[in-house]
Formats: structure tokens, C-alpha cells, sequence
């Protein structure tokens, strides 16, 4: 039996140096929740031999609201994030995202940090996040820099994170007025269960017309996507239509899937369509209501 | 017995089982530990077919900390070419599939086994083992197992005179089938599929082994059947029957599936070269991979009628897989599919195809919901172009006692009818349906079981009662029979106490499997109960001096029948306990028999679906099912089997499927991938105990437990065609399938 090294530091100084320093010598892993890792150990497609918690640093487990602009830790728990009752206010689709990971003895373990870094083209949170317009704070051997989540992942299970780099928070924009998000995903059961296709809108909305959107679909491709064609489609407009359906067209188009044991190519693009047009609807309602 | 009169039965007594369960404390298999114990591990293949050509286990045993290493050369030598059977099964397929022997027939077929100090360990010298393969093409699907150049599993079963896959068939033959579709003013014929699915139990295998020196051996395991368990042991191993004491544990779902060995002769070999007691614990994956699902198939079903709605032939085609091994439940696909009609010409074929796919094994009602399916679809196809009611034309054809039924018998009293006139006449008949809303019928049947059962019925000396049977509870069984007892003694039900015996405690009793438990064990229970009546007359009799016949058993205590008998206070059972020693010592019976006279159950189920037409999702919104259940003996056990097997069937007919990939083997061997309804998957499934009880059985007990997994297939079919005015011919309905049929 090999021995794993667990390794349970108090301040990110001392995560970074020790991530950096065990990465060099062999295979190590960065704990929050676990609900990921665990799984992947028992299973055998993880044999880490370090294993660094990261749950006693102070800064990723905090919560903060600077006027409006939200700061949350890689490692705050769905279930804490949940009970920051203001937070859901204002966002809603980011928070509906993170609460869909799992069953509810998972959400006392599960992060937004970890949803990022297991990197599965289908993880719930991520195409939220895109959508918010979140950055994330990462720390590493040379420092800290700001990444904007759609352009952190470089592939299934693949990050562009570099060695020793620990994901510190994410910083939310503060809500514009008159905005909205949402996160709806497609599954076969009603819970428990891994997304066929994600998709997570935000909009903003002033005098009926649509002044920003970003739009993120998840699972229909190597990593989340942020849609670029799909918001200057909406920008600009009432949400006629036409508008829409050329939204939902640059969704479908944006859809790089594969074919497995979860859906056809086919089905996935169908879905991205439809679920596109219904999480843009319940984002719109959101808008309205401030 | 005046029904109106019960006290117990029929009562919703609390489970004797609750309390340990819901605090934890109830004792399954894989909790059982014992000093000096050692954990085993299987070796499985990594190929879908391929001859072994050598095992060397050398590393593996040289390992530090591996006690033990064990081959199919360690188990008994049964040719292959010769059958030896034990009661459905056939030990020389049980032999090889528990290790294999000539050939790895499916990807995780267990090789070898490692004992070691830690589960680890044994893993690790697992992987030492160096098996020399050779790899043959392999067969997954029925088409591709079938077709003339298909590779062949066992090449000595020959079809057609040729080595086949095709290992058995099966015919059922009523009146004459040409002459009745000529009669017929319409017919209509259609092909099905449905995929292999999994009993699902949440407790994986898992069992504790330990061997003395003089090959005396305790076996605790999770099973549908500690006898069976025994048995197949000592088959396997060459340990006598009479050496082998097997302990059931509580068990933690079976579903048919727990009615057959994986572990225990491995264990037993394990512990008997180590001299250590062994241990072993399934994983998720190796029950998803290597232990039985139930069939996937491939069926053609033809029914012909007239324009008045009388079916005048009907005609059933099923392929079933077997997977590894011979053995697919045809009997119950070709044997159940046309039972609850009376239909005048009829034949139905069975076929048992093997291919390279772990080995089924039972599930609820083996075979019966395939067969079903596709008869209940083509029922409703018939009555629509009819235009007849689906559930008036059953009536119109519905099987009655007197009804010389498909597959051999004639009926006796039975309630199909009355299953029926229950779904007409309940709200949900009528309840208006929204928009992409549909609603379906489908009836059903099965069998059920007698069989051999045993049980003592002791008197505990401060005057209460403890019963032992041997069938592990899976359904129920304890508290039913501790309804019947306290019912027929006359006291408390609190003061019964029923108990399972391992196969050292009591008589023979066959396996909890075919619905015939609670059939099988009341019968004996009520025969060793009635037998200590008598005791306890008898020792009353003895105290007050007067004849046995004089005295009467009443409400918990015997007393004079009458004025004549003499005046004398009534003795009350702890009274008679008390004075046990000195009327002639311990009070108690027992009986063992084979019990007969079980009758089939059916049912007929009413199911309201909404699709999402968008995403392909169809979602079950209102579900009833009506059954003929005999009597309900402790009637909360008896809806929770209905609802029980609502739910497998929902997830049969949804989204449940073995998905293999191109390298043969199993994609999805999780719960994550392999996808059983979660709660919020369904409605409050309602159900409808219909009372027809069975003249054959001292409390009208009819089996309950299987019959309603065998509608919901076709129910949820004939419910999304009237929803959306598609059919759907092969399961699962899973979105991308709806999607992509309701797009084109």
C-alpha cells in the first residue's frame, strides 16, 4: 500500500510553496470538498502521493461584498453560499449552477474552486460563472493574476494553470441594474445526475431593450464556452424573435460535442437550442424584477 | 376464519425488522468481521472472449502479506458437456462463471482470487497474476450472436445441427394458430427491443467466510438463500452440505438478483488454503459488471381479432440474452405474455442466446415485463384501430377461472378480472388530461411459487412465542408472519418474535424467490402453530383432567368447549408455559414440506406520462396499479411491493440500459451512467389491493412481489403514444432516442 502525504497548510504562502515543491517530485493534489477527488482515488484514475487540504486558509473561505461586488472563496461550500442570502439576489443563476452539484450531503463539501478545477466540460458552476462575467484569483510561485473563467480551462480535466498555481477566489462584477441570470442544464433524471448539456445566460435590460448578455453553454465540448455570437445576436435587441432564434442558431453552431453513453452530437446541439431559449427567459424575468 | 374478526392480519403492524435498520444496527454482510480475518480480491479479464491459456499466480503468492491464491483449478471438476442441475440452475455454468475455467466469456469475469492482510494488498498481487490469453472475436448484441458467422461461446451446444449461441427454446401451443389470424378481421404485428437492465440492489455482494482445519465452514453472506448458498459451496468446493453452516445476514435488496453465488465458494477456497477467515466486498463496478443483469431482447409479437373485439390468435417471437451462460428466462417471456386472455389459437416461441456479456440472473418476474411489453403494446394498438377502450377490450378477453391459459394450466379462482373493474372504475380512469399529457394501460402476470419451506414454532418459557423460518426477509416475510401467528395463538402480536434460522437451525427451505415466501412459510408457520394449539391443549387437559377434545383454544388461552366440560378458569398461554416441565416439558413444532398450490398473481396498471417534446423527456405524473394480491397479509408491505416494482419498471422502461462499447465491454458500470430513478423522478404511486384470496392457502396468500414490475413497460409506452401520437418500439425511452423519433 503507498503512502499518501497530507499536507494541511494555514496560509496560501505556505499551500503555494508546498503544491509548488511536491508538484516537481510527484503527483499531488489540491483538496477542497473532495467530492471530486475522493471519488477519483477510490476509483483509481487519481493516485496522487500528496495530497494538500486547502480548507483551513482563511481567504479561501471567506465571503465579501464590497459595495455590491461579491468575493467568494474557492473553497466556500455550496450549502454556506446558499445561506448568504443577498448573494442569491444576485445571483441567482450562479447560485441555482452550484447548487445543482450533487446531493444535499454533497453540497456541505462541494466549491465553486473545485467545480473549476476538476475541469469536466460538464461541470454545472462553470458555464455560470462565464456568464456572470466572474474573474478568478489564482496564487502561484510567482504571484498572484486574474483570469477571466472561460479562458482557464485548456481541456477535459485540463487547466491553463500553472505549476504551483492555487485558485484563491472568484470577484463578481457588481449586478448591473435591471440585470438577470440563469443556469438550466439537461438532465435525464431530475437530479443527481451530470449535465448533457448546460446553458447559463445573463442579461441586462434597459427600456426593453437588451444592453448586455453573455451567454455560456456547458458540456458540448472540450470546455465551457462562452458564445460570443450568441450575445451580439441579443445586444441590441427586444429579445424579438429573430433575434433570439439567431442567439440560439450561434449556440447550436457554437456546440463541438461528442457522441457518447450521455447523448448523440445530434441531441446535444438540439439542446443547446432549446435550453438556450428557456434560460433566456427565466433570466429575462429576473431582469425585470430589478 | 371470519376475516371480519382478524386482529393481526391485514393489520400494519411495525416492522420487526425498523428499528435496527433505521438505527443502524441491523447486520449486513459486509459489517461482519471475526479476529484474524483476511480480505479476498478478484482477478477479472480485461477481454470479452478469449481461452486461457495459462494463470501463473507465482508473484501473487510470493507477495508479503498474501496468504492465499485460488484458481478454477481449486474448485470441483465438472465436465462440461454434462448437466448438474440445482433447481433452475445448472452448477457446471455456476463453476465457471464463479472462476473461470476453458475461456473468459465476458469483460470481468473473475480468473482468480487473492486472500491478503488487506484488501490493498490483495489488489496489488492481483494485478501480479500473469494470465496467457487467447483472444477470440466476441459477440455483445442478440443480432450479432446469431448471425451465421457469429463467434460461438460454447461450441459443443449445437442449434440446427451447427454450434450456435442459440443454447435452448421454448413453445407454448394453444388451438390453431393459422385458422385464428384467418379469423381475424384485423392483425397487426410489430418487432421490439428492450435493453439489458440491473436489479439495482444498493448492497453490493459481499460475504465472510471461515474454513476450520476439519473443513467445517461458517458462511455469513448476503443472499436470496442461505440453503442455496450451502449448496452451491459445497458443490463448488467439495465441502460436504453437512460441513457448511450458512448465516443469512440482513439483506440490502436482491430483487432475483442475490439468488445465485458469486463469492462464497471463492471465500471458501481462500479461507480453507489460508486457515484464515476471508472476507470479500463487491465493488459498485464489479456487481455493474460481472454479476447478473436481466435480459436485453428482441421479440416479434402478432394478434389478430375481430371487428366485434374478440382476439381470435396471437403470436410471440422473444430472444433473450442470457448473457455468459445458458439460462435466459424465456419461460417467463413466452409464458407469461399471453396469460391474463382468453384467447382461442395461440403459440409462442422462446429463444436462450448466449454472447459475451456477464450471466443473468434473476429479476423480478424473470422475463415476464419483456414478453408483456410487446404484448401489451400490440393489445393497444389493436384496440385502437378497434376503437375499443384498451381496458374494455381486455375485458371483453379477459382469462377467467375455467380459462385453459396459453401456457398449460386452467385457472381456478382468480381476481384479473376484478383488477380490471378496479382500474374502470377509479378516478384516474377519468382524470382529465393537459396537453402533451397521455395515458397508457398494460396488464400482467406471473407465476408465482411454491416450494419447499420449514419452520418451528417455540414456546418460550415466561410464555411467549419465537418462530424460525429459513427464507431470508426481502419483502416483508417477518412481519407478515408474526401477523398470522399472533392471529392464530390469540395474543399480542408484540409477544411473537420470528426469527431466520441459517441452514444449521432449521429444515431445508427453499430460496426467497418467485413470490413464494410469504405463500410458502405461512403455510408451514400456520401447520406448526396449529400443532402447539394442540399442545397447549393437551397440556390443559392434563391440569383440569379432562379429555383434549373437551378444551378449546380462545383468544390466547385454552378453556373448556363447554358447560360439560367442567368449570374451570381459563389458562392463559403464559400459565401453560409456566407449567410446561411438569405437563411434559418444552412446548413447540415444527413442519417441513413442499408446498403447493401457489396460484399467479395479475395486474393491470393505469400511467399518465407528460413529454417535454423539446428535450425528448418523458416524465410519469400519475401512476396507479391494481393487483390481485390474494390477501394482504400486512397490507403497507404488500403497496410497497406494487410501488417497489412500479419504480424498477419506470426506470426500465426509461432510462435504465447496459451500454457497451466497441471494445465489448460495459460503459456505464455506475449509478451515475446507469441511470435508476432518483426520488423526484416520480409520482405517489397509487395502488389498488384487490382481494381474491387463494382457495388453496390457509389465509388466501397469493405471491405480490413480482407481478408489478410486468406492466409499467408497456403502460409507459401506450402512455407517450398518447401523448404525442408516437410509438415507440424499444426501450430505454431515453431523450435522445424520443428526441431523435419525434424530430424526424
Amino acid at each position: 500500500m503507498s503512502e499518501v502525504k497530507f499536507i494541511s497548510p494555514e496560509t496560501l504562502e505556505q499551500a503555494v510553496d508546498a503544491y509548488y515543491k511536491s508538484s516537481k517530485e510527484g503527483k499531488t493534489k489540491i483538496l477542497a470538498g473532495g467530492t471530486d477527488l475522493l471519488v477519483q482515488i477510490r476509483s483509481g484514475i487519481s493516485q496522487p502521493d500528496t495530497i494538500i487540504d486547502i480548507k483551513n486558509i482563511k481567504e479561501l473561505k471567506e465571503i465579501s461584498n464590497d459595495n455590491g461586488s461579491y468575493t467568494i472563496g474557492a473553497a466556500v461550500a455550496g450549502a454556506v453560499l446558499d445561506e448568504e442570502e443577498d448573494f442569491g439576489n444576485n445571483w441567482p443563476g450562479v447560485l441555482e449552477a452550484l447548487r445543482l452539484i450533487g446531493s444535499e450531503q454533497i453540497q456541505g463539501r462541494a466549491s465553486l474552486g473545485g467545480n473549476l478545477c476538476n475541469a469536466s466540460p460538464a461541470g454545472d458552476s462553470v458555464p455560470a460563472l462565464i456568464a456572470s462575467g466572474a474573474t478568478v484569483k489564482v496564487h502561484g510561485p510567482e504571484g498572484e493574476r486574474n483570469m477571466p473563467i472561460e479562458s482557464f480551462h485548456a481541456g477535459p480535466g485540463k487547466t491553463n494553470l500553472k505549476n504551483g498555481e492555487i485558485v484563491v477566489n472568484f470577484q463578481f462584477p457588481k449586478k448591473q441594474k435591471c440585470s438577470g441570470d440563469a443556469y438550466l442544464r439537461m438532465i435525464p433524471r431530475t437530479e443527481m445526475d451530470i449535465a448533457v448539456v448546460g446553458c447559463a445566460v445573463n442579461v441586462t435590460i434597459e427600456n426593453d431593450k437588451c444592453v448586455d448578455a453573455r451567454v455560456a453553454l456547458g458540456a458540448v465540448a472540450p470546455t465551457a464556452l462562452l458564445v460570443e455570437d450568441a450575445s451580439k445576436a441579443l445586444i441590441g435587441s427586444n429579445f424579438e424573435k429573430e433575434a433570439v432564434e439567431k442567439a440560439a442558431l450561434a449556440c447550436e453552431a457554437a456546440c463541438n460535442p461528442i457522441d457518447d453513453k450521455r447523448g448523440t452530437i445530434s441531441y446535444r446541439k438540439k439542446v443547446s437550442k432549446v435550453l438556450f431559449k428557456r434560460a433566456l427567459e427565466k433570466a429575462i424575468e429576473r431582469a425585470k424584477k430589478g | 376464519m371470519n376475516e371480519m374478526d382478524n386482529k393481526w392480519i391485514g393489520k400494519n403492524t411495525i416492522r420487526p425488522d425498523g428499528a435496527d435498520k433505521v438505527t443502524g444496527r441491523a447486520e449486513y454482510a459486509a459489517d461482519t468481521i471475526m479476529p484474524g480475518m483476511i480480505w479476498g480480491k478478484v482477478l477479472r479479464s480485461p477481454h470479452p472472449h478469449a481461452t486461457i491459456k495459462s494463470i501463473n499466480t507465482k508473484k501473487a503468492e510470493k507477495l508479503d502479506g498474501v496468504f492465499s491464491v485460488a484458481t478454477s483449478a481449486d474448485c470441483v471438476d465438472f465436465p462440461v458437456d454434462t448437466p448438474v442441475i440445482l433447481g433452475i440452475q445448472d452448477i457446471r455454468w455456476m463453476a465457471r462463471n464463479v472462476l473461470a475455467k476453458e475461456k473468459v466469456l465476458f469483460h470481468g469475469h473473475p480468473i482468480a482470487a487473492v486472500a491478503a492482510r488487506t484488501e490493498e494488498i490483495a489488489e496489488k498481487a492481483c494485478e501480479l497474476i500473469e494470465v496467457d490469453y487467447d483472444v477470440h472475436p466476441w459477440a455483445i448484441e442478440i443480432d450479432d450472436a446469431i448471425k451465421p458467422d457469429a463467434p460461438i461461446l460454447h461450441d459443443f451446444i449445437k442449434f440446427d445441427g451447427k454450434p450456435s449461441n442459440i443454447v435452448g427454446t421454448l413453445e407454448h401451443k394453444k388451438g390453431n394458430i393459422e385458422e385464428g389470424f384467418k379469423d381475424a378481421d384485423i392483425i397487426i404485428e410489430k418487432e421490439f427491443e428492450t435493453a439489458a437492465v440491473h436489479q439495482g440492489y444498493l448492497e453490493t455482494h459481499a460475504c465472510l467466510v471461515s474454513v476450520s482445519p476439519d473443513d467445517k465452514t461458517i458462511i455469513w453472506s448476503s443472499s436470496q438463500g442461505q440453503f442455496m448458498v450451502r449448496a452451491m459451496t459445497s458443490f463448488i468446493t467439495g465441502i460436504p452440505q453437512s460441513s457448511i453452516r450458512a448465516i443469512p445476514a440482513e439483506i440490502g435488496g436482491g430483487f432475483g438478483g442475490k439468488t445465485i453465488v458469486y463469492l462464497e465458494p471463492v471465500a471458501t477456497i481462500l479461507s480453507k488454503k489460508s486457515g484464515r477467515p476471508v472476507k470479500m466486498v463487491m465493488t459498485r463496478e464489479e456487481v455493474m459488471r460481472a454479476s447478473g443483469p436481466t435480459s436485453g431482447s428482441k421479440s416479434k409479437v402478432k394478434i389478430g381479432a375481430k371487428n366485434d373485439g374478440k382476439i381470435t390468435a396471437a403470436q410471440g417471437t422473444f430472444y433473450l440474452q442470457a448473457g455468459a451462460f445458458p439460462g435466459a428466462p424465456i419461460r417467463g417471456a413466452a409464458g407469461c405474455c399471453l396469460a391474463p386472455y382468453d384467447i382461442p389459437n395461440a403459440h409462442t416461441f422462446g429463444y436462450d442466446v448466449v454472447s459475451n456479456r456477464s450471466k443473468v440472473a434473476a429479476y423480478r418476474a424473470p422475463g415476464a415485463p419483456i414478453g408483456a411489453y410487446a404484448v401489451e403494446c400490440v393489445i393497444d394498438e389493436v384496440a385502437e384501430a378497434l376503437k375499443i377502450c384498451p381496458l374494455e377490450f381486455r375485458l371483453k378477453n379477459a382469462a377467467k377461472q375455467g380459462t385453459k391459459a396459453v401456457h398449460g394450466p386452467t385457472y381456478p379462482v382468480m381476481g384479473y378480472v376484478e383488477t380490471l373493474e378496479a382500474c374502470l372504475s377509479h378516478p384516474h380512469y377519468k382524470a382529465p388530461l393537459k396537453k402533451l399529457q397521455g395515458r397508457g394501460y398494460a396488464s400482467g402476470f406471473w407465476f408465482n411459487a411454491g416450494g419447499e419451506s420449514s419452520a418451528q414454532v417455540n414456546i418460550t418459557e415466561d410464555g411467549n412465542v419465537v418462530v424460525t423460518t429459513g427464507h431470508p426477509d426481502i419483502g416483508g416475510s417477518r412481519a407478515s408472519i408474526a401477523n398470522i401467528t399472533a392471529e392464530l395463538l390469540g395474543i399480542d402480536v408484540n409477544r411473537v418474535s420470528v426469527l431466520i434460522g441459517d441452514t444449521a437451525s432449521i429444515g431445508f427451505s427453499n430460496l426467497t424467490g418467485g413470490s413464494r415466501v410469504l405463500f410458502a412459510s405461512a403455510l408451514v408457520v400456520t401447520e406448526s402453530t396449529n400443532q402447539v394449539i394442540d399442545i397447549l391443549k393437551d397440556r390443559a387437559s392434563k391440569i383440569w383432567n379432562i379429555d383434549k377434545e373437551a378444551i378449546e383454544w380462545e383468544n390466547g388461552q385454552a378453556r373448556p368447549a363447554g358447560d360439560n366440560a367442567g368449570k374451570f378458569k381459563p389458562l392463559t398461554l403464559v400459565e401453560l408455559a409456566e407449567k410446561a416441565t411438569p405437563t411434559g416439558g418444552p412446548i413447540g413444532a415444527g413442519h417441513q414440506v413442499n408446498t403447493v398450490g401457489a396460484e399467479g398473481g395479475f395486474a393491470t396498471h393505469i400511467c399518465d406520462v407528460e413529454v417535454d417534446i423539446e428535450l425528448g423527456i418523458a416524465r410519469v405524473i400519475r401512476y396507479t396499479a391494481a393487483q390481485d394480491v390474494g390477501k394482504a397479509i400486512h397490507p403497507a408491505y404488500v403497496e410497497g411491493q406494487l410501488q417497489g416494482g412500479v419504480v424498477q419498471g419506470i426506470g426500465w422502461a426509461l432510462n435504465e440500459e447496459y451500454i457497451y462499447n466497441k471494445e465489448g465491454k460495459l460503459d456505464n458500470p455506475g449509478f451515475l451512467d446507469y441511470r435508476i430513478p432518483v426520488c423526484s423522478d416520480l409520482p405517489m404511486i397509487d395502488t389498488i389491493l384487490v382481494e381474491v384470496p387463494n382457495p388453496k392457502h390457509p389465509q388466501g396468500v397469493r405471491g405480490v412481489g413480482e407481478v408489478p414490475i410486468v406492466p409499467p413497460l408497456s403502460a409507459i409506452a401506450n402512455a407517450i403514444y398518447n401523448a404525442i401520437g408516437t410509438r415507440f418500439y424499444s426501450l430505454p425511452m431515453s431523450p435522445p432516442k424520443i428526441l431523435e423519433k419525434i424530430s424526424d
